[in-house]
C-alpha cells in the first residue's frame, strides 16, 4: 500500500498463502511449519508498509469503498438508535444520519455523515455532500439536545457540503455559519469524530466540538487534495503532491492541537477489523462525555472558545 | 358475483372516510358483522379481520381512522390509564343553531364526551400525559373543551415533570365556537411553551386527518413529530387549496410522506409499532443523567449493557430454536 510495489508483493503473498492452504487441506499435507512462517512474514510486511503509508495513501485509505460508513458504526457503538428527520423548515438531507440512543445505556443525539455503502444508496445519501437541510437539521436536534442535557455524538465523513444550484439558493454557506456560532455556545458536550473524510466547512460544520477525535488512518483538511491542487496550481492531477504538503494525516493534525485524539485502527485499516475500532469507541465515549460533564457548563464552554480561539500562526 | 351480493343485501361502509362535517349526513357506524371496504384497495374485508389487525387493511396497509378508546387500548399499559377532566363539556357561546343538539347526540352516538381524551397513562412502564383526539366527535374539531383539556394536561404534565404524547386526529379549530376556537391555538402553545422551558419531552402522534389550526398550533410543536403511514398533514385543506388556486393537486400532496421529505415529519411509524416506538423514545429521555455518573459507573453500565445485549441474544435464539421444536 505504501508504495506500489510493496502493495503488489502483500497481495500476492496473501494469494499464495491462501493457495497453499487450500493446497495443504486437499492434499492432507501438514505445512503448518511452512504456513507459519510465510504469515509471520506477511504480517511484517504489512506492518512496515503501514508505518511507511504517505498522505496520499491515507487519502486513497479514507476514501477505499470499503471502509466502514458512519452507520456501521452507530450499530456497533449506540443502543436503541431511533432516527430522527427533517430540518422543519424545506427538507430532510439524507447525507445526514441523526437521532437519539444510548451509550453505556446513558442518552446521547448521534449527528453523521453518511456516505452510503453501495451504489444505490451513495446516491440516495448524495455521496455523503450534505445540503443546507442537512446542517439545520443538525442544529435543531443539538439544540434539542440542550434542552434534555444530553450530549452530542457527530461522526464526520464527507468530501465536503454540496456545490449546486439549490444548495447555494438555500444558503449552503449561511447554513454552516450558523452551525459554526451556535455550537461554539451550545451547553452541552460536543464529541466529534472523524471516521474517514474530513472534507473541508461541510465537515467542520459537524467540528466544532469540545474534543475531535480522528481515526488513524482518516484525512481532515482545507479542501480534497484535487480541490487545492485545482486552485493554487490550476491542475488538479496534482492531488498527490498536493496531499503531501496539506498536512492532513490524523498525526499532523495532533501535532498541531487541531484535533485531540487518535484512534488506531487495525493493520490494513479499520475495514479489516470494524469491531475492534468501536470497541475502544464503546470505551472511550462515554469515559469523554463522563469527564466533560464534570465541568460546569460555563467552563466547559469557555474552555471551548479558548481552543478555537487560540488557533492559528502568526507573528505579531 | 359474490361481491355483488354483499353489495346489494348490506350497506357497505367505507371505513376510510369518516363524514361529520355538516352533521346531517348519516354516521357510518358500522352494523356488526358487516363487511369493511378500503378505500384504497378496494379489498372488502370482515369487520373483526381489521379490528384484529388494529384497523389496518390487511391488504395494502392502509391505516383506517381509529377511535380514541381503541387507540388507548393499544397504546397505553393495560390498567394504567387514568382519564382527566372527564367531565369538561362545551357550552354554546355564539349560540349556533343546533350546535347543543349535535354535541349531544354525538356524545350518545360515540360514547365520549369531547373530540378529545386525556389522561395519565404507563406507556411501556414509564409514566407519561396521554392524549389521543377523535376524529368521530366533529371531525376531531378544537373548541373550548378540547383547548383547555390539551392546557390542563401540559400544566398538568409540568407540574409533574411528566413527558406527553398526543395523537392528533383534527379538520382544525371549532367554527361553532368562533373566535374562542382560534384562541385554543395561542392558550395551548402558550401551554407548551411552558412545558417546554422546563425541559420536558413533548411527542405527537399525526394521524388522519392532522389539519388547520390543530396543525397551526400544537400538532406541530412536538419535540419529536411522528405520523402513520398516509395521513393527510396540512394547513389548508386540500378541496379549499384547489378551490383557491384553481389547480389540481399533486398525488401525494400533504400526505406523510411528502411531510417526511420537506422536513416536518421525524418519522412514520406504523400502528403495529407505534408502542414499541413511543417507549423506546420515551426510555431515552428517563434514562439516568451523565451529571451523576464518574468513571468507574460507566464501566459497570458498560458491562450491564453487555450482559443485556449477551442474554437477548440468548433468549432470541431460545425463542427461534423452542418456536422451530413446536412448530
Amino acid at each position: 500500500m505504501a508504495d506500489h510495489k510493496s502493495g503488489k508483493n502483500i497481495t500476492e503473498l496473501e494469494n499464495r498463502i491462501n493457495d497453499l492452504e487450500r493446497l495443504s487441506k486437499e492434499q492432507k499435507l501438514d505445512l503448518s511449519n511452512e504456513l507459519g512462517t510465510l504469515k509471520g512474514k506477511l504480517e511484517q510486511l504489512k506492518k512496515e508498509a503501514f508505518n511507511k503509508l504517505t498522505a496520499w495513501d491515507k487519502v486513497q485509505l479514507a476514501r477505499n469503498s470499503e471502509r466502514p460508513t458512519a452507520l456501521d458504526y452507530i450499530e456497533r457503538i449506540v443502543e436503541d438508535f431511533t432516527e430522527l428527520h427533517g430540518d422543519r423548515y424545506f427538507a430532510d438531507d439524507s447525507a445526514i444520519v441523526a437521532g437519539i440512543g444510548k451509550i453505556a445505556g446513558l442518552p446521547v443525539t448521534v449527528i453523521a455523515q453518511q456516505k452510503g455503502r453501495n451504489t444505490k444508496e451513495k446516491i440516495k445519501r448524495n455521496f455523503g455532500s450534505p445540503n443546507p437541510e442537512g446542517y439545520r437539521k443538525s442544529l435543531r436536534l443539538m439544540k434539542q439536545s440542550e434542552k434534555f442535557n444530553r450530549p452530542v455524538l457527530c461522526l464526520i465523513d464527507t468530501q465536503g457540503a454540496y456545490c449546486g444550484i439549490g444548495a447555494e439558493e438555500r444558503g449552503e454557506g449561511e447554513a454552516i455559519a450558523r452551525n459554526l456560532m451556535e455550537m461554539s455556545m451550545i451547553k452541552v458536550p460536543i464529541l466529534s469524530v472523524v471516521l474517514a473524510e474530513g472534507g473541508s466547512g461541510g465537515a467542520l460544520a459537524l467540528g466544532v466540538a469540545d474534543s475531535v477525535w480522528m481515526l488513524e488512518h482518516a484525512v481532515y483538511s482545507i479542501l480534497s487534495p484535487e480541490g487545492f491542487a485545482s486552485i493554487l496550481w490550476k491542475d488538479s492531477s496534482r492531488a498527490k503532491e498536493a496531499s503531501e504538503m496539506m498536512k492532513l494525516t490524523a498525526d499532523d493534525l495532533k501535532e498541531f492541537g487541531i484535533i485531540d485524539k487518535v484512534i488506531s485502527e487495525p493493520l490494513g485499516g479499520v475495514q479489516k477489523n470494524i469491531d475492534s475500532v468501536c470497541e475502544e469507541l464503546r470505551k472511550e465515549i462515554p469515559a469523554e462525555f463522563v469527564r466533560l460533564f464534570k465541568m460546569n457548563e460555563t467552563q466547559r464552554t469557555q474552555n471551548r472558545y479558548d481552543k478555537y480561539r487560540q488557533m492559528g500562526r502568526f507573528k505579531d | 358475483m359474490l361481491k355483488g351480493m354483499f353489495k346489494k343485501n348490506s350497506p357497505v361502509v367505507d371505513a376510510g372516510i369518516v363524514q361529520e362535517y355538516d352533521g346531517r349526513k348519516k354516521k357510518p357506524e358500522v352494523p356488526s358483522g358487516l363487511w369493511i371496504k378500503c378505500s384504497e384497495c378496494n379489498h372488502s374485508f370482515y369487520k373483526k379481520d381489521i379490528e384484529a389487525a388494529m384497523m389496518v387493511c390487511p391488504s395494502c396497509g392502509n391505516h383506517f381512522r381509529m377511535s380514541s378508546t381503541d387507540r388507548l387500548r393499544l397504546i397505553a399499559d393495560e390498567g394504567t390509564f387514568d382519564e382527566w377532566d372527564k367531565k369538561l363539556s362545551s357550552v354554546n357561546p355564539l349560540e349556533y343553531p343546533g350546535y347543543a343538539d349535535k354535541i349531544k347526540k354525538l356524545e350518545e352516538e360515540t360514547g365520549i364526551s369531547e373530540a378529545i381524551i386525556t389522561g395519565q397513562a404507563k406507556i411501556g412502564g414509564i409514566d407519561s400525559v396521554l392524549g389521543v383526539m377523535d376524529s368521530r366527535f366533529l371531525m376531531g374539531s378544537m373548541g373550548s373543551v378540547v383547548g383547555e383539556k390539551v392546557t390542563r394536561a401540559f400544566e398538568r404534565a409540568t407540574e409533574k415533570k411528566l413527558p406527553v404524547i398526543l395523537f392528533t386526529a383534527s379538520g382544525g379549530a371549532r367554527m361553532q365556537e368562533g373566535i374562542f376556537s382560534l384562541m385554543q391555538m395561542a392558550k395551548t402553545s402558550a401551554a407548551i411553551a411552558r412545558h417546554n422551558e422546563a425541559g420536558l419531552l413533548y411527542i405527537t402522534v399525526l394521524t388522519d386527518p392532522t389539519t388547520g389550526g390543530v396543525t397551526a398550533s400544537f400538532a406541530m410543536l412536538g419535540d419529536i413529530i411522528i405520523s402513520e403511514p398516509g395521513t393527510l398533514i396540512g394547513f389548508a385543506g386540500p378541496r379549499v387549496i384547489e378551490q383557491t388556486i384553481r389547480q389540481k393537486l399533486p398525488a401525494g400532496f400533504q400526505r406523510a410522506e411528502f411531510l417526511l421529505d420537506h422536513g416536518f415529519v421525524d418519522m412514520i411509524v406504523e400502528r403495529k409499532d407505534m408502542k414499541k416506538t413511543l417507549s423506546k423514545l420515551l426510555s431515552v429521555h428517563v434514562s439516568s443523567s451523565w451529571t451523576s455518573q464518574d468513571e468507574l459507573s460507566i464501566v459497570e453500565r458498560m458491562k450491564n449493557t453487555m450482559t443485556n445485549a449477551i442474554e437477548n441474544t440468548i433468549n432470541t435464539v431460545n425463542t427461534v430454536m423452542g418456536g422451530g421444536n413446536n412448530g
